[in-house]
């Protein structure tokens, strides 16, 4: 299949990019994963090959970190913050509230802490970071995920 | 045209800064954006001439700037201290005016030494480094010999402020006298404790002064390479690091630094898990010893330090740095705590004192008290491994012996504070799942103790449990055969508790008895 040798290419050319790092494992996933959404069998496979390592060592890293993800999910996702300094600023008051919002079109995941502590509820969508959510501002920030 | 000063630290944005930065550089002011005061509840505070406004919305800026053109901000500047305010429609931009911002009360009350720099320069700007004494401590540094790089910091009195307080001139000291001919520096940025950010303000305030840092610690050792590991919820200071990086290579070299992002695993804030994981491996916890000052990343020896302890070191070198350290704080703690206050706290941000403050200075009269205007019921200092704390006991002065002896811990200077809603045994809970969680799986008491200890505060909840079918068998001569009483529920937890402490590799499992059972001893009724 065209496609999935296209899908060798990048990833090689993804393993090669960071070939002259030590440890590249990490630095090689987190590409992959933005790549492609997920790190998948057959990514790992790849990898492990390129790596000189076992799947089953790729598979393990892959599977420890939070970050990674085994399937792709084309959902936006939005982090909500319920570590205890947002819990003091009444994060879960406003869960319902958002977990009704996200229903099944918006991934909305649990992280703790992004930093921001003095000025919570606070999440993020991609790289942007919001503060001093209420119920509204919430709500507002799933609906318009994407 | 007036020049208008705006944070672009994290907190700043997240709290509109752009947007408020778009409508002044509109109105036609020069848009500064500097690194922020650390007074997080003003975000996004507006500085002009010195002057401060916030927290400044889109529709005060006008306000602002024809109060500024008909004079009266000056006069309405001179009031200092004003309420936080959560933003209401209809206000108008002057009520916003905090006076002369590096008067501010908040501030005034601060030794800044690592946050010098804070909400004064630009962070990436390396004229505003060198002009506000950047690199002064580096090339001090390389004008003396490694021994007395190392026998300087020693002097200072400088302790890790990751969480354990280790001096850290007697770590360089044992990396520098390890055989080995490669040897790193690592920077632990994974700034995970829930209620901490100082590390973060630093990455994206201040990039340089953790650069100087580290290459004073590679100097001082003799490393040639660095990394820095940065969690990946932060990606600001992501972004500032890999801006500042190249633009500072030139000045370390040879040493060399790399930028390493981590992928939200909280343990891998433990230093061996770290290595594990800069290494491209599971972040599981190593067992000490080898410390990885002497076997460390890659097998090699390395310094594993703080954000907040590599940053103090570039001060701590420059002239007269390691006396005027050494000069503050109390008993064997040394120098400035930057201790961030979060959480329920009317004025909440980073506050840098000299070690010794107490809890009520820090958590009434610079905090505000809470910003639900409830009293205060608890703080947790340490972040999510710290314990819980009472009013009775804000006596307390910030020092780590003093925290050791109260069966509690600075860790890395996070204050979480909560009002009289808190529900301390969720917390205790709360403390277990987290520990289940994000425990790495090496270790048993770890691993399976949380995930016990999160259903044993559900049955301290239920009052107790009735006996399980296999208590009842006939056979089961030594089981109790009448379930377990809540007393009985609490020893066991108690129990578990004590092999966690003892049994854990690691501070993750090793201090999950502090949140639950200072919350235990400290607030009965709520486990009742």
């Amino acid at each position: 299949m065209s496609g999935s040798g296209d899908r060798a290419g990048r990833l090689a050319r993804i393993v090669a990019a960071h070939s002259h790092r030590e440890g590249p494992l990490l630095p090689i996933l987190h590409d992959v994963q933005a790549e492609f959404g997920c790190i998948d069998a057959e990514a790992e496979a790849l990898i492990a090959e390129a790596l000189n390592l076992s799947r089953a060592e790729v598979h393990g890293v892959v599977s420890f970190y939070h970050d990674f993800r085994s399937s792709a999910d084309p959902r936006p996702e939005v982090q909500l913050c319920r570590a205890e300094a947002c819990q003091a600023r009444g994060v879960e008051a406003l869960v319902p509230a958002a977990e009704a919002a996200a229903g099944q079109r918006v991934r909305l995941t649990t992280v703790h802490c992004l930093g921001l502590c003095g000025a919570g509820p606070n999440a993020r969508v991609g790289d942007a970071l919001f503060a001093r959510l209420d119920a509204a501002a919430l709500v507002r920030l799933i609906e318009a995920a994407a | 045209m007036k020049t208008v000063r705006i944070a672009d630290d994290a907190l700043a944005i997240a709290c509109g800064a752009d947007a408020v930065a778009a409508a002044f550089a509109r109105a036609g002011c020069t848009v500064e954006r500097v690194s922020s005061w650390g007074m997080h509840w003003l975000e996004p505070l507006v500085e002009i001439d010195g002057i401060g406004w916030g927290p400044v919305r889109v529709e005060d800026v006008e306000t602002i700037l024809s109060g500024l053109a008909s004079g009266s901000a000056r006069e309405a500047g001179a009031g200092g201290e004003r309420a936080p305010r959560f933003p209401s429609p209809g206000e108008v931009g002057q009520d916003l005016c905090i006076g002369r911002i590096a008067d501010h009360p908040f501030l005034a009350r601060q030794q800044r030494l690592t946050f010098a720099r804070a909400g004064r320069t630009r962070p990436l700007s390396l004229a505003d480094y060198a002009a506000t004494g950047g690199w002064a401590g580096l090339r001090r540094a390389l004008s003396l010999t490694p021994e007395q790089v190392v026998a300087e910091l020693v002097r200072s009195g400088l302790r890790g402020r990751g969480g354990a307080g280790f001096p850290a001139g007697i770590k360089w000291q044992t990396v520098a006298a390890a055989p080995g001919t490669r040897k790193y520096v690592v920077c632990n940025a994974d700034e995970g404790d829930s209620g901490t950010f100082a590390d973060r303000m630093v990455m994206e305030g201040d990039p340089f002064a953790l650069i100087e840092g580290m290459a004073i610690a590679a100097h001082a050792v003799g490393a040639d390479r660095g990394y820095i590991y940065v969690r990946s919820e932060y990606p600001h200071a992501i972004a500032r690091l890999e801006a500042a990086l190249p633009l500072a290579a030139a000045i370390v070299a040879p040493f060399a630094i790399e930028l390493r992002v981590g992928a939200g695993a909280y343990i891998c804030g433990e230093e061996t898990s770290l290595l594990n994981s800069l290494e491209g491996r599971r972040g599981e916890v190593r067992a000490k010893p080898p410390l990885p000052a002497v076997s460390g990343l890659f097998g090699c020896p390395t310094v594993v330090n703080n954000v907040l302890t590599l940053a103090a070191a570039a001060h701590i070198l420059a002239e007269g740095g390691a006396a005027l350290y050494q000069s503050l704080g109390t008993g064997r703690s040394r120098g400035t705590a930057p201790i961030q206050l979060a959480g329920n706290v009317r004025r909440g941000g980073l506050v840098e004192v000299p070690f010794g403050a107490t809890l009520d200075e820090l958590v009434h009269d610079i905090g505000g008290g809470t910003a639900s205007g409830r009293p205060v019921k608890a703080v947790q200092v340490g972040g999510p491994l710290g314990a819980y704390i009472p009013p009775g006991r804000f006596d307390l002065p910030f020092d780590y012996e003093a925290y050791a002896a109260a069966d509690a811990l600075i860790g890395h200077g996070g204050v979480v504070v909560f009002d009289e809603g808190a529900d301390m045994r969720a917390l205790a809970r709360f403390a277990m799942r987290f520990c289940a969680e994000e425990s790495c799986g090496k270790c048993t008491p770890c691993r399976i103790g949380a995930v016990r200890g999160a259903e044993l505060l559900d049955r301290i909840a239920a009052g107790g449990r009735g006996a399980d079918p296999v208590e009842a068998l006939p056979q089961m001569h030594n089981a109790p055969g009448a379930g377990r009483s809540r007393a009985e529920e609490v020893a066991l937890l108690e129990d578990l508790c004590e092999t966690m402490r003892f049994g854990s590799l690691c501070a993750l499992g090793g201090f999950t008895h502090y949140p639950v059972l200072s919350a235990l001893a400290h607030w009965p009724e709520d486990f009742a």
